[in-house]
């Protein structure tokens, strides 16, 4: 990968455990409206950390004033050490920024964007038309290399950004919502390239509104609602802090359907539901009690056919989280 | 596999933007606009349809009525319509500038390791070729219609005049784009300022038949003394004081309107 030119070697004599992003307090006002109120973000370096949210909960507005394109209302944030507001240049120099919608010049080609943004970065001519052309190719867009954009289609013109974010590859990368819009093939590349970016020593920024995304990228997830960080933690430790695990019964004969339902609710206390015929589900608190019920059914004579337990969604903590509490208990019975 | 990169906390960086740094990236930037006019030429109207037309339509309409022929107006009118196209390329350099604000591209220079003020510079570098270009094709109009200057010396100089001063006075220009909200209101207060400007000037015409409040507004106008200078240049080959007085001016113009559009760029960015 490509390196700036003002980059030392390895000083020992500076902090190797430096976070990421450290920020403490931000608040951002617009109007009336307290878009972000009071967040505080610890992000080691090297891994890929998720804002998840619901539309409007503040994570762009978090994601702007992390890279100097808006400045805090209050409250103080460090990339790597170094203040996002009295150091701001430095931090530019850190950092490369991916937004939700292309940032690229639509008049100009593919090519011209790429050329442009690596003269800015400090490339000569020629470093700048190879580097182009590497990453053309990196991007399947060499085919399109001197079309101008207004003939790109959506996921091009997504991925001609993100190459443009990459030209010099930043110890720090923001991604805001980097996927939205993209069809399924072209997001699993998409994760992949984080997975490189984080394994040859970048640290991932991204927001993401898909739960999924967050649950199989993200090393840690900050859950954002109202501006305020919910919840903040591995995807394991969200799950377990608010979902339940469901409990899945298929049964052997269908005519046990009835009594099964009945034992399990009356075993379990909780209510039990019938995704299908034979299928009995049931939210689990305590997983001491399966033994009882598995007990019980025997007793009953009830067959089973299979047993299974379902981890806690990173959906029901989500719901839970972001306020929609009553979704998230019926989210319990969804398998 | 992969190479690993330096990691972020390791790097020494310094919080300031060196001079060369500025002129380089100024100078990438405005090749960027070069390339944008290469690749959607209609951007050069204004510079190229209008001088033509304009020259044509002035001489004939104005020509008999104000100097008695064709021939003895155009030492009168070609300095005026000189002026009066650069100036109104200027208008461009504003709604452009909007234009370019309110796109996604700018998202990412602002958060680009480069020189605040480039994105604002690079574009009005690129417009003195757009300058350049309607001052060209307004003397090569003029001599098809029959105008000769005093000196090719004059000439040049009359013309290298014109770009500079446009120059500062696309500052003024450049102000509106930043600080307005949409490129229509920048073209139509941009239109609104120029058309007092350009003909309350004695460009077109001799202004000793104006009533006396229009004579003063001419006589402040600073664009009276950049066609009394180029006219002075092309007719006599002479610099005289009004050389002076318009690019004293026009620097002045540059002093105040940059930092100011600076700032409010900076503001904004």
């Amino acid at each position: 990968m490509m390196q700036q030119s003002e980059i030392q070697d390895g000083n020992s004599s500076v902090n190797r455990s430096t976070l990421a992003i450290e920020a403490r307090g931000l608040v951002k006002i617009f109007g009336d409206n307290r878009a972000v109120d009071g967040v505080d973000l610890s992000i080691p370096s090297g891994c890929i950390y998720a804002l998840l949210g619901p539309n409007g909960a503040g994570k762009t507005t978090i994601i702007n004033m992390l890279n100097t394109l808006l400045e805090p209302d209050d409250g103080t944030a460090k990339v790597f050490g170094h203040d996002v507001a009295q150091e701001a240049q430095v931090v530019r120099q850190l950092i490369s920024v991916t937004g939700q919608s292309a940032a690229v010049d639509e008049k100009l080609s593919a090519s011209e964007n790429l050329t442009i943004f690596a003269l800015l970065l400090g490339l000569s001519r020629p470093e700048a038309r190879k580097r182009t052309a590497d990453l053309l190719q990196e991007f399947g867009l060499a085919d399109a290399a001197n079309r101008t954009l207004d003939k790109f289609s959506g996921g091009m013109r997504r991925r001609l950004d993100l190459a443009c974010s990459l030209i010099v590859q930043a110890p720090l990368i923001f991604l805001d919502e980097p996927t939205t819009g993209l069809d399924p093939r072209t997001r699993i590349q998409m994760w992949e390239s984080i997975r490189r970016l984080v394994s040859s020593g970048s640290t991932i920024l991204l927001t993401t509104q898909y739960l999924d995304e967050a649950d199989h990228l993200a090393d840690r997830i900050a859950v954002i609602d109202h501006g305020r960080v919910v919840a903040e933690g591995t995807s394991r430790e969200l799950k377990s802090a608010v979902g339940k695990a469901t409990l899945h019964l298929q049964l052997a004969y269908e005519k046990d359907t009835a009594e099964a339902v009945r034992i399990t609710e009356a075993v379990l206390n909780v209510r039990a539901s019938l995704p299908e015929p034979k299928f009995v589900t049931a939210p689990m608190a305590d997983p001491d009690r399966v033994t009882d019920l598995l007990i019980a059914l025997r007793e009953a004579k009830i067959h089973l056919a299979n047993v299974s337990m379902e981890e806690p969604t990173l959906d029901e903590a989500f719901l839970a989280l972001t306020g929609d509490g009553k979704l998230a208990e019926k989210g319990a019975t969804v398998p | 596999m992969t190479d690993q990169i330096v990691p972020g906390a390791e790097r020494r960086l310094k919080n300031s933007v060196t001079l060369r740094m500025t002129i380089s990236n100024s100078l990438t930037m405005a090749y960027r606009n070069l390339l944008m006019i290469r690749r959607t030429p209609q951007q050069l109207f204004d510079v190229t349809i209008q001088p033509i037309l304009f020259t044509l339509m002035f001489v004939y309409l104005f020509g008999g009525a104000i100097s008695g022929s064709v021939s003895g107006y155009l030492p009168i009118i070609i300095p005026g319509i000189l002026a009066q196209t650069a100036l109104t390329a200027c208008i461009a350099t504003g709604v452009q500038l909007r234009e370019d604000m309110d796109k996604g591209v700018f998202y990412r220079f602002k958060s680009m390791p480069i020189a605040r003020i480039a994105p604002l510079t690079g574009p009005l570098l690129a417009d003195v070729v757009r300058y350049t270009i309607a001052t060209s094709l307004c003397f090569v109009m003029g001599y098809i219609l029959g105008f000769r200057w005093a000196s090719l010396g004059g000439a040049v100089v009359g013309g290298a005049l014109v770009v500079f001063c446009s120059w500062c006075i696309s500052w003024i220009f450049a102000l509106l784009g930043v600080v307005l909200k949409t490129a229509q209101t920048v073209q139509g207060i941009s239109t609104a300022i120029l058309f007092p400007l350009t003909f309350l000037s004695g460009a077109f015409v001799p202004t000793s038949t104006l009533p006396r409040l229009l004579q003063d507004f001419v006589n402040v106008n600073p664009l009276t003394y950049i066609v009394s200078a180029v006219r002075q240049l092309f007719n006599q080959g002479t610099i005289g004081n009004d050389f002076w007085l318009s690019l004293i001016g026009s620097i002045a113009v540059v002093v105040i309107f940059a930092p100011l559009t600076l700032r409010a760029y900076m503001r904004k960015a």
